[in-house]
């Protein structure tokens, strides 16, 4: 084991985990069984719950049709494309709430349509919570399932159509297999994005207990006048994120 | 800066040369990594010594304040206090103001936290004691101005809002701020003072971003501060309500104690509270304390 990879190893194991570790040793452990069991902790898990797996399949739906475009076709300006779909990973979640405002917004450029045409407003419902959530989630899914069918050998789907099969067969039964543990790994990454976003959904969605106030917004304005409550529903946040992350990738991601 | 460089280019050297003697290889690869690894952080600490050489240069007293002085305000400030810091910095040459606007109780847990504010401007008390009750501020604050509520709606004001009553109409959108911070729980006063059940859309983090939801028309009115309304201009009308007269706001100001430049912080306070300060405030709509 050479030293000088050992050390700064284990220095940013430690980086990593001392904020985690901290939140444990300072947790208010005698009345946290009072924190947890108010009604609006578990009204924001609930809703964060919902949310992120809505956002995350949602961004199954049209992400990995958009990997396999990104990966598979051929078309000028492919570079750009692929670009600006990771736009949104190196984008400040803010900006992205802002720009989801003006275009999906009661008055933007798209929602002010959807407004007078169907009568959907979608800043301050849970629908806005989904959508702003999939906006910064989804490309993590796209890159992961991208990567996973650059590296699936097209063969195989070209064997399958010589053999009879439509592209779209041969996508849903020979490439969609392959591809599984990709579009797993980047199913948990996006999942996980989703729970923890912040910016974009207090920016385009508000903040209103049960109906778009997530954890992360719960956690934020309870720190401001209650740090004791922010802690406990920090540490309820980080046990299900270890858990659910922890069960996922025992039955999915070991074999990727 | 110079003796990284220097150690830079003599790790480049000896590695050059370790090329040809393998057997050592294993050995010295490290020692190379840790000299690179020195390097970065020489070339960092040379960055940062130089930001403490302008540290020291801060220390100045009230008379003749010099350096940073960092201010933490309320978002509600935003406008005049910026026009203040820059009669401040035209007042007193080599001075600079830099402010952090945001909610008040969102500003007073970074202060208790150990962010490095010289001075705190609240748009409450509550969210002022928040401060002094963790002994983070020098003596007693001051009320240096007071704010009263408003109702903001779009342009115009399509949808007829006249009173506090109007908001509580079915179909309307209303923001309000949340509980936690000044404006909010300034509009649960007035709400409560006058028997009235209001269910928002959101309950956003500071006045600003309640604003912001009816200057992007995303929301139909909010209920913020008057020099709120007044600093929007005409993105948004404001309508008066009598009832916010029982929920008007002080503000307070304090030095804090880990002020890392409390002369300047000092000048600057009383620059605040002096007749110059107090008519930009009151010009932008604030009311004397």
């Amino acid at each position: 084991m050479p030293l000088p990879l050992l050390l700064p190893a284990l220095a940013g194991l430690a980086f990593l985990l001392l904020p985690l570790l901290a939140l444990l040793v300072r947790a208010p452990w005698r009345s946290l069984p009072e924190q947890l069991t108010s009604a609006q902790v578990w009204e924001a898990l609930r809703l964060s719950l919902v949310c992120a797996t809505a956002a995350t399949a949602l961004s199954l739906v049209i992400g990995v049709p958009l990997a396999w475009l990104l990966a598979r076709a051929d078309f000028p300006g492919r570079g750009l494309v692929r670009a600006l779909v990771t736009l949104p990973l190196v984008l400040p979640p803010v900006v992205g709430g802002v720009a989801l405002l003006l275009a999906l917004g009661r008055n933007g450029v798209v929602g002010q349509w959807l407004d007078t045409w169907f009568g959907i407003t979608l800043p301050f419902t849970t629908a806005g919570v989904i959508l702003a959530e999939t906006f910064v989630a989804m490309p993590f899914l796209v890159i992961s399932v991208e990567g996973t069918l650059r590296a699936a050998d097209p063969r195989y789907e070209e064997a399958a159509t010589t053999l009879g099969a439509s592209r779209f067969t041969a996508f849903r039964r020979v490439t969609l297999p392959l591809i599984m543990p990709g579009i797993a790994a980047g199913s948990v990454l996006a999942w996980a994005r989703a729970l923890g976003e912040f910016g974009a959904t207090i920016t385009f969605a508000g903040n209103f207990p049960g109906r778009t106030q997530t954890m992360p917004l719960a956690v934020y304005l309870a720190l401001q006048n209650d740090p004791a409550a922010a802690i406990a529903l920090s540490l309820v946040l980080l046990a299900v994120s270890i858990a659910v992350l922890a069960g996922l990738r025992d039955r999915w991601m070991t074999t990727s | 800066m110079t003796r990284s460089v220097r150690r830079i280019r003599r790790t480049g050297w000896t590695g050059r040369s370790l090329r040809t003697r393998r057997s050592l290889l294993s050995l010295r690869a490290p020692l190379r990594a840790l000299g690179a690894g020195a390097a970065a952080l020489l070339v960092l600490s040379g960055c940062s010594s130089s930001d403490t050489g302008s540290d020291a240069a801060k220390s100045g007293s009230s008379a003749n304040p010099s350096g940073t002085v960092t201010v933490f305000a309320a978002a509600s400030l935003q406008e005049s206090f910026t026009t203040l810091g820059k009669e401040f910095e035209k007042q007193h040459p080599g001075t600079k103001v830099t402010f952090s606007f945001a909610g008040s109780d969102s500003l007073a847990a970074s202060i208790t936290g150990g962010a490095p504010a010289d001075v705190f401007a609240a748009a409450s008390p509550t969210t002022m004691a928040l401060v002094t009750d963790e002994k983070d501020a020098v003596g007693t604050p001051a009320t240096f101005v007071r704010n009263q509520l408003e109702i903001a709606t779009l342009p115009g004001n399509p949808d007829k809002v006249s009173s506090l009553k109007d908001l509580t109409r079915s179909g309307l959108k209303v923001v309000l701020c949340d509980k936690t911070v000044p404006c909010g729980s300034a509009a649960e006063k007035a709400l409560q003072a006058s028997n009235l059940r209001l269910t928002p859309v959101s309950y956003e983090q500071d006045v600003k971003s309640a604003l912001t939801k009816v200057e992007l028309k995303e929301a139909d009115a909010a209920v913020v501060y008057k020099t709120d309304v007044q600093a929007a201009g005409d993105k948004v009308e404001g309508v008066a309500f009598p009832e916010s007269a029982k929920a008007i706001n002080d503000y307070p100001i304090a030095l804090l104690k880990n002020a890392p430049n409390p002369g300047a912080a000092k000048a600057f306070i009383e620059l605040v509270r002096s007749a110059q300060g107090q008519k930009v405030l009151t010009g932008a709509g604030f009311l004397t304390p």
